[in-house]
């Protein structure tokens, strides 16, 4: 008990104890060179974990949710993110990983696991008695010369030339590593042609939010499909009515097949037989005005955000418009946007120019079971489109979902920045020797934790060459020698055990971005968490 | 140290910082692959013994104390829904079975089985230090392998319709040998083919509908004739007629409350309650000519109808059927060709729907409505009778794979020969295969076809055969060429399938190889389970 409130209590001049922090007894500390080490263990904990997921040979993880429902990825963002992490540092690494994600949607292991290495060779340097910040300093210079060096080596690619052959290589290469890997051509070729649909090429960029990945349990992967419009999980409302539209003309509705109900609070007060009469007949003649409305603003599909009257439902159907209720309000933006529809709140603001267009709206459904699915296709207004996942079951369609979404961002980022650097541990062994170079030179102490970069650069592809069942020191050493004595060689880890280490030949490669940015991602949350040096927790309740 | 930083100490006494949440659990690498094997093989291990012609049932029995239901089954789905596992392997080999089950509807125990047998396979490759991935490479080389394989035995009698006939009903029985309706097989087989072929190529299970009524055995079951709605007709209403014109309807047959908001009715005195109930009957009453006034004297309904529309209508000489639920309402709609009204303003004969005949009939002691000779003649109804609930269930289920496989084998046409034949000319190919590859994907390609060959070899075993006698005469006989040489399970001995007429559905059998397949090789890429703290349950 004594050391440890040996730490946390104060002696004035008689010797007596005072209070430094209320309630200290209740609280862990651990400060100075304690606090980073055990900071350090906690973040490269989580960096192992994820170590055995990278790279195409990597294995997957099965998570058991607090519910118990089982996910099972390799995709190292959807790790970080279901693993109930409890202690504060390693939920940086999750944060850190999770920005990769939103920022570049791809190498979000990679990021982990680079950011654990920092720290290990941070941890040596420690010890050594350098200073945090120093270590810090050292870190971000030897960042700013790798990222440069990557830069004046990326190359830049024709990526549209050739039938978007080298969009569809990028795509495989993020593919490879996921469990879809059987079937990487045809999604890759999915991927693509998605965000080429919607990119808008002479700005170079592409809006996310008119692709959709949607996922539907059954079929096979093989099944899996682009579709030129907007998927919704609903159905007709009345089981009878038209399955497909041809040249629709949308209404969108945001009020209900139903009497109105006013907000303010009112009571109607019957209290004779005629104006019971009267409000039945009044009843009946909404129902006529809505449809009325509905069919002389000219439209022939309409899509509600609320639900219909059984009544309102049949006089649809029977007026030949087909209807689709409860849509969501997400969809329902997305549909107006597609096909240059207003969002109607009324029906009495219906009119034929407030309408949408699309070139077809029909209904799907699969197999034995009783799903179905409305195909809005062909919309007058922007490409939105939609990928249909199917898989066996719903792991692999939800894991299929996460590999597409990487692909897609994969082939984004090169649409945005066709400059390349090759992967396979190729291009950090590329920083790692441009850093030994420029280090010789460094008259400072900093060139200490420089070296301490370059050396945890090379883990990235210690890991991806022990993950293949390679030495992981033999192989790397073969080949930064190669690369040193051929600098314009670009070689990496031969994975896929083929027998050729050529990055260039077996196209392998990444967006610069991406790599730059997860260089810069690891090395500022690494000085975060070095620059911690004490630590004030609550201890264990008991 | 303490609190945060509290930590496990691990072999070499080093500290690993507590990372997870207090309760979470994390399990690597071996240990992580371990319990994922003997999660998946104990639940293979556990449907396995119902696997094949002489496969054994199981008593399935609730948790809930209270909950006295029991199932007898040897679905393999069934079985595998029912079980509550908390191995996240183990999870994924249910989830297989459940998919092929609303894929192709049979062939549910083979996935799970086969599933477990390549992880069998798989752990005594692992012993040997062959890393997971070359066996995923190993094995996707086999299931090509094997694919091809397959597609090449099938065959089909597309053009010739009493040939495909008969191999629909050779397909029939050799999925229902393995299940409770074996008894009353040859009953059943005409039973499921006739009503499939009634389809006229639909694959739209719905316009089959199942009625089970205890009572009677299972031969009395029958195939009825247009659809049979399990509603009463009700009291006065006539109780057969000819040619009707039917409207279906969605509408409430009630007092019609009245659906602007915030109204209510008030009154002062006794005479304007007389008034207001009145017009209310008055409504009604319109309501009810309206619906008159389109000439049916057939009318369903899929609420309620109370007593004052329905003594209305009756009188009139209608026929009044009330509260067909939903899908009694779309179907019958489908079937007689009618619309599901929910107004009537605008009287239109057309929107009424016909059929033959429509009668009250007595199935055990229940009473129901036959539709019969009906506009869509696709749809057809299958009475089931047995001795008891369970019995019952058990063959609505048997009789559901049975439909499942003979709309698969319309669809595709493809068939192939059963009794073990297709498992042991795969496992063949792979074997071949395995000699051309070199390295150690050989071995997992090998691996691959020593778990193909289980199948049949649980099959005879489950019969009480002598499994490796019999499954190296076929492999021996295959391998000869043979292209039609089984396991006879009657008898125990090698047999020709083609005169047995035991054959398969192809779909079946390659989502079943594909499946299972992809299923072990999921389980097989994990090295790593971190299971998350139970949520808290509160209220307990």
């Amino acid at each position: 008990m004594a050391s440890a409130q040996g730490q946390f209590l104060a002696f004035d001049e008689f010797g007596r104890p005072f209070i430094v922090i209320r309630e200290q007894e209740k609280r862990a500390r651990v400060k100075g060179l304690e606090a980073q080490r055990a900071n350090i263990n906690a973040a490269r904990a989580v960096s192992n974990l994820l170590r055995t997921s990278l790279g195409p040979k990597g294995m997957d993880k099965i998570l058991v949710s607090q519910d118990g429902d089982v996910t099972i990825t390799n995709d190292g963002a959807t790790i970080m993110e279901k693993m109930d992490v409890k202690h504060q540092v390693a939920k940086l690494l999750v944060e850190l990983s999770q920005s990769q994600d939103n920022e570049i949607g791809d190498g979000t292991t990679g990021v982990v696991i680079l950011a654990g290495a920092l720290l290990e060779s941070a941890l040596n340097l420690l010890d050594k008695g350098l200073h945090p910040l120093r270590v810090c300093d050292g870190f971000e210079r030897a960042c700013a010369i790798a990222v440069k060096h990557l830069e004046a080596t990326s190359q830049e690619l024709d990526v549209f030339a050739n039938n978007n052959e080298l969009l569809k290589k990028a795509a495989v290469t993020c593919l490879c590593s996921k469990v879809v890997s059987n079937r990487q051509n045809e999604l890759a070729a999915i991927a693509v042609e998605a965000v080429l649909d919607v990119a808008d090429i002479k700005r170079k960029d592409v809006n996310f939010e008119h692709i959709k990945v949607e996922g539907k349990p059954g079929g096979s992967l093989e099944d899996t499909c682009l579709i030129r419009g907007i998927v919704i999980d609903k159905d007709m409302s009345h089981p009878q009515m038209a399955k497909v539209v041809k040249d629709a003309k949308i209404a969108i509705l945001t009020c209900p097949f139903e009497p109105p109900k006013p907000k303010t609070k009112h009571k109607l007060e019957i209290s004779n037989a005629e104006d019971y009469r009267k409000l039945y007949e009044q009843e009946q003649q909404y129902f006529v005005k809505m449809i009325e409305d509905v069919k002389n603003s000219g439209s022939n599909i309409v899509i509600c955000q609320w639900g219909f009257d059984d009544e309102a439902n049949y006089l649809l159907h029977a007026n030949k418009l087909p209807a689709v209720r409860w849509v969501g309000g997400v969809e329902i933006e997305l549909i107006a946007m597609a096909t240059g529809a207003r969002i109607v709140p009324r029906f009495s603001e219906l009119s034929s120019e407030k309408l949408g267009r699309a070139a077809c709206v029909r209904e799907i459904g699969f197999g034995t079971t009783d799903d179905k699915m409305i195909v809005i296709e062909g919309c007058a207004n922007t490409s939105a489109v939609t990928v249909l996942v199917r898989g066996g079951n719903k792991m692999i369609v939800d894991e299929a979902k996460r590999c597409l979404h990487d692909a897609l961002c994969v082939v984004r980022n090169l649409i945005r920045d066709s400059r390349i650097v090759y992967g396979g541990g190729c291009a950090e062994l590329m920083a790692s020797l441009e850093i030994t170079k420029v280090v010789d030179m460094e008259p400072s102490i900093e060139q200490y934790a420089m070296r301490g970069f370059a050396d945890a650069l090379e883990d990235i592809s210690n890991a991806l060459a022990e993950n293949s069942g390679l030495n992981p020191i033999e192989t790397t050493t073969w080949l930064k020698n190669e690369m040193k004595n051929d600098p314009s060689k670009r070689y990496g880890v031969d994975c896929n055990g083929v027998g050729i280490n050529d990055m260039k030949e077996l196209n392998v490669y990444e967006s610069l971005q991406s790599k730059v940015q997860q260089l810069q991602l690891a090395t500022q949350v690494v000085r975060m968490i070095l620059k911690i040096d004490d630590v004030f927790a609550p201890s264990e309740y008991s | 140290m303490s609190g945060a930083y509290q930590g496990k100490l691990d072999a070499a006494g080093n500290v690993n910082p507590q990372i997870l949440s207090e309760e979470a659990e994390d399990s690597r690498g071996e240990m992580a692959r371990m319990s994922s094997f003997v999660g998946a093989i104990a639940v293979a291990d556990l449907v396995k013994t119902t696997l094949g012609p002489k496969g054994m049932d199981k008593i399935l029995k609730s948790a809930d104390p209270n909950e006295q239901k029991i199932t007898v089954t040897n679905d393999g789905a069934t079985i595998l829904k029912s079980l509550f596992v908390d191995n996240p392997a183990a999870k994924i080999l249910i989830d297989i079975s459940k998919t092929q089950d609303d894929e192709v509807g049979d062939g549910t125990t083979t996935v799970a089985v086969f599933a477990g047998e390549l992880l069998r396979e798989a752990e005594q490759l692992i012993l040997q230090k062959i890393h997971p991935q070359i066996i995923i490479q190993g094995w996707r080389l086999a299931v090509a392998e094997a694919r091809k394989t397959l597609l090449s035995l099938a065959w089909d009698n597309n053009t010739d319709d009493d040939a495909f006939r008969k191999d629909l009903e050779n397909v029939v029985g050799t999925t229902l040998s393995s299940k409770l309706l074996v008894q009353e097989k040859e009953h059943f087989i005409s039973l499921a083919v006739d009503s499939v072929l009634r389809l006229k190529g639909s694959d739209d299970l719905k316009l089959i509908q199942v009625i089970k009524k205890a009572g009677g055995n299972l031969k009395d079951s029958f195939l009825a004739d247009g659809f049979i709605l399990e509603k009463k007709i009700s009291n006065g209403s006539v109780h057969s007629i000819q040619n009707p014109s039917i409207m279906v309807a969605n509408s409430s047959m009630d007092y019609d409350k009245i659906k602007i908001f915030g109204s209510k009715v008030k009154v002062d005195s006794i005479e304007k309650v007389a008034e207001i109930e009145a017009a209310e009957r008055e409504k009604m009453r319109r309501k009810v000519d309206k619906i008159l006034s389109y000439g049916p004297n057939v009318f369903i309904n899929r609420q309620l109808i109370y007593d004052y529309p329905e003594s209305l209508m009756v009188e009139k000489g209608v026929m009044v059927i009330e509260h067909a639920d939903f899908d009694g309402v779309e179907r019958l709609s489908a079937v007689l060709g009618a619309d599901i009204l929910s107004t009537f303003d605008n009287p239109d004969p057309s929107k009424l729907g016909s059929c033959g005949t429509i009668e009250e009939i007595i199935i055990g002691e229940d009473k129901a409505i036959s539709f019969k000779n009906c506009q869509e003649g696709r749809a057809s109804t299958i009475v089931l009778r047995g001795a008891s609930s369970h019995l019952l269930d058990e063959a609505e289920r048997s009789l559901h794979d049975a439909l499942c496989v003979l709309i698969q084998t319309i669809k595709n046409k493809k068939v192939i020969f059963g009794g073990g034949h297709s498992e042991v000319a795969m496992s063949n190919a792979t074997d071949a295969l395995a000699k051309t590859i070199p390295g150690k994907k050989s071995l997992a390609v090998e691996a691959f076809g020593r778990a193909l060959r289980k199948l049949p070899t649980i099959i005879a075993d489950n019969g009480g055969f002598d499994s490796s006698e019999l499954v190296s005469e076929l492999r021996a006989a295959v391998n000869n060429g043979s292209k039609t040489a089984g396991i006879d399970m009657n008898k125990g001995v090698l047999g020709d399938m083609r005169e047995l007429g035991i054959k398969e559905c192809l779909r079946v059998k390659e989502q079943a190889l594909l499946s299972a397949s992809e299923a072990a090789e999921m389980i097989l890429r994990v090295d790593e389970i971190v299971t998350c703290a139970p949520r808290k349950r509160e209220g307990y």
